[in-house]
């Protein structure tokens, strides 16, 4: 037991009553590549927030169980602290200053500095700064890891693959640093350049580090990782040494089924064969969400599902459609070519959209029930209007009667119609969203993260309000969600995103396994096996 | 002791609804008056001036409505209407109107010419998004400045409001000499136990308020509205917030210009040069006293903030001047007040909703 770097003991952790960790264990040997996968919220964020003693962690209540390192128990209270213990960590955004050099990027906080005059007066701030030999460790850090660029170049320009590894030089070059955790390091990185992050961290291993490798690229994880524990909602599911295991049995341990979807099939699913909505090579510069190459067919009548993990892109399909983020791409809708970069355009030809921001984009929060639900149709149909020749009045009579309707049918529950969204839960929210989105009469509805941050009972009531849309109107539903249950739940067939283009189709009775290679961009990987 | 705890409610319920900036004003207002009832001043005569006041620089804070909604912030260029107000009002004089014809063709005129720089300030305010505050305040201070040239260099002709000697127009035109003085304030005028009310005046003000209100319910008048409140709503719904705040800006110039020219005929003298310069400081003070925050901003806002503002003005300073006899603090007084309040309701904005 004395190489373990790190033992991580039953580890939990709540946030207001909700179990997000549950009894995580995990050990660190010297030297060892531990990879950490799990879908979005399982919980790989908060442990490695509690091992790095966030704020956030202690604002809310601390958690339980114990973290050892050198199997010595430590109680790890500020970043700082966890960089006194040794642990270091690479970002998956860079935090690095773009008019800085290197080697000053390395050092920073750190710097190595001289006395001069001032500082005899004024303190340790006001020191010089020692150049040589702070360019000299950046130099023996770079070295480490094989970097021939000069120290001195500003960091301002450089490629994104440089940037990480200065980066993770920035880690390495701290004296005494034992444990580096990579947050997907290769997440940004183009193939080539994540081929030498890889090979870097197995380097990095070689010098006796321990590392915990977040990632959610299995193939990755098969080819420098020597152990992964996969977590699932907040369970430690399993942790298999990698040369016992294999992609597709991660896949499946990731994804999981821990309660059976209850689809209540759907013999009578009146999908066509009708193309209702083509996409070809749709290109999104969604922030976060960059959408690169899209090709997607929508039949008329179905309910189709893109899923996949965050950062992937899937979000960016709508928002791209709707012309809230720039756009380029080929679409026909209806039989008609779509005008991108025109969100008028895409309302008035029929597109209804259900933003994943509710309370940025989904809502007049400070605007009545009624006048939400109405203010689209106004606006773009010219419904709920009194024509006075020179100004066009709002009808509140009308308004009135459609939001109550709205409200009767979509179970809203509020005081009023004239009540403020701002004050409703976001179960409610979400359903007055959609009733606005119900009212411009859409041919399609684009539906995204409908479920996110409301209730277990409010989310199974949207759900199947989608799916009643669908039957009842022959609606043609769009669903985005990170919730791969829900989208199984309910699609004809789902599309899985990852880095920005579909990875493939599956149906929603496919395996878990299957579905976690997909999200992962390994369907390559099960193709080679069962192929061999 | 339900009902004291239910009346506790009640009274909170009545402070964030009017809000307390609107009600500590009110409460100063009151005890001025009260102070001025015990130095034997007359009170009718300082209501009747505050009345008259109020409908004066009515519009010119109804201005304010448009820029707020839109997301603009409190129109602080208020001078760029205000110039076209005044030209159109010594272009009609130079055409030798007279009387109401005269009140008639300025406000004809000064439509066209406020639409026009209305549209081109809005654009200006779409390239600046993110400190139109400010940028609005140094576009009112230039457009005055420049204004003073053109007043200068106008070959106008007309002897009513030419330099005795040298070209260019003076500083004050007296509108008597037109028969322009007080012509909407004598329309109806008449009297209660020694208050005078301008009905005309009055009228015209609560004419162009219902007008602003019925705007604020129109289609267009709700889309600037969404557009101030959330931008991204605003463009997810198919809007062109760029024109929307154009529009806006354009209905606040053209109040300006429309405000300005009504609240000359009141005063009975139009001020050329400096005489706009700090005048959107007033009109801005009025609104956020009424209750509007630089996010939002009603009509309501607009009659009680103005009533307040120039009911306290026109009492706190003859109080003051009564108290502290052989001083003129009146110039003073006001400065401090009006832009304390300018301060203090700014304070109260809340600020990351742009």
């Amino acid at each position: 037991m004395s190489d373990n770097l790190l033992n991580i003991k039953n580890v939990s952790k709540e946030y207001y009553g909700n179990k997000v960790l549950k009894n995580i264990n995990i050990e660190l040997k010297k030297g060892e590549i531990h990879a950490l996968i799990g879908e979005n919220g399982a919980g790989k964020s908060t442990l490695m927030n509690i091992l790095f003693g966030m704020p956030v962690i202690h604002s809310t209540g601390g958690f339980e169980g114990k973290i050892e390192i050198e199997d010595k128990e430590v109680n790890i209270k500020t970043p700082h602290e966890a960089m006194d213990y040794g642990i270091g960590m690479v970002h998956q955004e860079f935090m690095l200053i773009p008019g800085f050099t290197i080697a000053e990027n390395i050092k920073l906080n750190r710097e190595i500095t001289n006395p001069n005059i001032v500082s005899k007066v004024f303190g340790k701030r006001y020191e010089t700064l020692d150049y040589k030999k702070m360019n000299e460790d950046a130099r023996k850090a770079l070295d480490t890891l094989d970097m021939d660029i000069d120290e001195f170049t500003t960091v301002a320009g450089l490629p994104i693959g440089h940037m990480q590894f200065i980066e993770i030089a920035r880690e390495i070059d701290k004296t005494g640093i034992k444990i580096l955790v990579f947050d997907e390091p290769t997440a940004v990185l183009a193939e080539s350049e994540a081929k030498n992050l890889l090979k870097a961290m197995k380097k990095l291993a070689s010098t006796g580090i321990g590392i915990i490798f977040i990632s959610h690229r299995l193939d990755e994880i098969i080819d420098v990782a020597d152990k992964v524990t996969v977590l699932r909602d907040g369970e430690h599911v399993a942790t298999k040494d990698i040369k016992d295991t294999s992609a597709i049995e991660i896949a499946q341990l990731m994804i999981g089924r821990k309660v059976s979807i209850d689809r209540s099939e759907s013999a009578e699913r009146k999908t066509t064969d009708e193309t209702i909505l083509s996409i070809k090579d749709l290109h999104v510069a969604m922030p976060g969400e960059r959408v690169m190459g899209i090709d997607l067919e929508v039949k008329k009548g179905e309910i189709l599902g893109i899923g996949g993990l965050a950062g992937q892109g899937k979000l960016g399909i709508a928002n791209g459609l709707m012309g809230i983020y720039p756009a380029k791409g080929e679409i026909i809708f209806n039989g008609n070519k779509l005008e991108l970069n025109n969100p008028k355009g895409s309302i008035k030809a029929g597109i209804g959209f259900v933003s994943e921001d509710r309370k940025g984009i989904g809502l007049l929060l400070e605007e009545s029930i009624e006048l939400n639900i109405a203010f689209t149709a106004m606006q773009i149909n010219n419904e709920f209007l009194t024509d006075l020749g020179l100004l066009k009045l709002k009808n509140s009579g009308k308004i009135r009667k459609h939001a109550l309707e709205m409200i009767k049918d979509l179970d809203i529950r509020c005081t009023s119609p004239s009540q403020k969204t701002g004050r409703l839960s976001g179960g409610n929210q979400q359903k007055v969203c959609v009733a606005r989105a119900l009212t411009q009469n859409p041919i399609l509805l684009f539906v995204s993260e409908p479920t996110r941050g409301i209730d277990i009972g409010a989310k199974k009531l949207v759900l199947d309000l989608l799916l009643q849309l669908n039957q009842e109107y022959g609606m043609t539903v769009i669903m985005t969600s990170s919730e791969l249950a829900e989208l199984r739940s309910i699609c004809d067939k789902i599309a899985i995103i990852c880095e920005g283009k579909v990875e493939g189709i599956l149906s929603p009775l496919a395996s878990d396994a299957e579905f976690g290679l997909m999200m992962s961009g390994s369907s390559k990987l099960a193709d080679e096996r069962s192929g061999s | 002791m339900t009902e004291i705890k239910e009346n506790r409610n009640g009274f909170k319920d009545i402070v964030t609804k009017i809000g307390l900036p609107t009600l500590i004003i009110a409460a100063f207002w009151i005890l001025t008056l009260v102070t001025a009832a015990f130095l034997d001043m007359s009170i009718s005569t300082l209501l009747s001036d505050t009345i008259k006041r109020a409908g004066m620089n009515g519009i010119l804070v109804l201005a304010m409505v448009p820029s707020i909604q839109s997301g603009t912030g409190p129109n602080f260029a208020l001078p760029v209407g205000i110039v076209c107000g005044l030209l159109a009002l010594v272009i009609s004089i130079e055409l030798g109107f007279v009387g109401i014809a005269w009140l008639l063709v300025s406000i004809a005129l000064a439509i066209p010419i406020a639409v026009l720089a209305g549209y081109f300030y809005g654009k200006l305010l779409n390239a600046v998004k993110g400190s139109e505050m400010t940028i609005a305040t140094y576009t009112g201070f230039s457009i005055v400045a420049f204004m003073c040239l053109i007043w200068l260099m106008v070959p106008f002709k007309n002897p009513k409001m030419g330099w005795f000697i040298g070209k260019g127009l003076r500083e004050t035109i007296q509108l008597d000499s037109v028969g322009g003085a007080q012509l909407l304030n004598n329309f109806l005028e008449f009297k209660i136990g020694g208050v005078i009310i301008p009905t005309g005046l009055i009228l015209v003000f609560l004419f162009f308020c219902l007008l602003m209100w019925l705007f604020t319910k129109s289609k267009t008048g709700l889309a600037i509205t969404a557009g101030g409140m959330n931008p991204k709503f605003s463009i997810a719904t198919g809007l062109d917030i760029n024109k929307n705040r154009i529009i806006a800006n354009i209905v606040s110039t053209v109040l300006a210009a429309i405000g300005i020219i009504v609240y000359s005929q009141s005063y009975g003298y139009a001020q050329l040069y400096n005489g706009p310069l700090m005048m959107a400081f007033s009109a801005v003070a009025a609104v956020l006293i009424g209750g509007a925050t630089a996010s939002r901003a009603k009509v309501s806002n607009v009659i009680i903030g103005v009533v307040l503002f120039q009911g306290l003005l026109t009492t706190a300073l003859p109080v003051a001047n009564e108290i502290f006899v052989g001083t003129d603090l009146s110039e003073i007084m006001r400065m401090v007040i009006q832009n304390g309040i300018i301060l203090y309701a700014l304070t109260q904005v809340k600020g990351g909703d742009k």
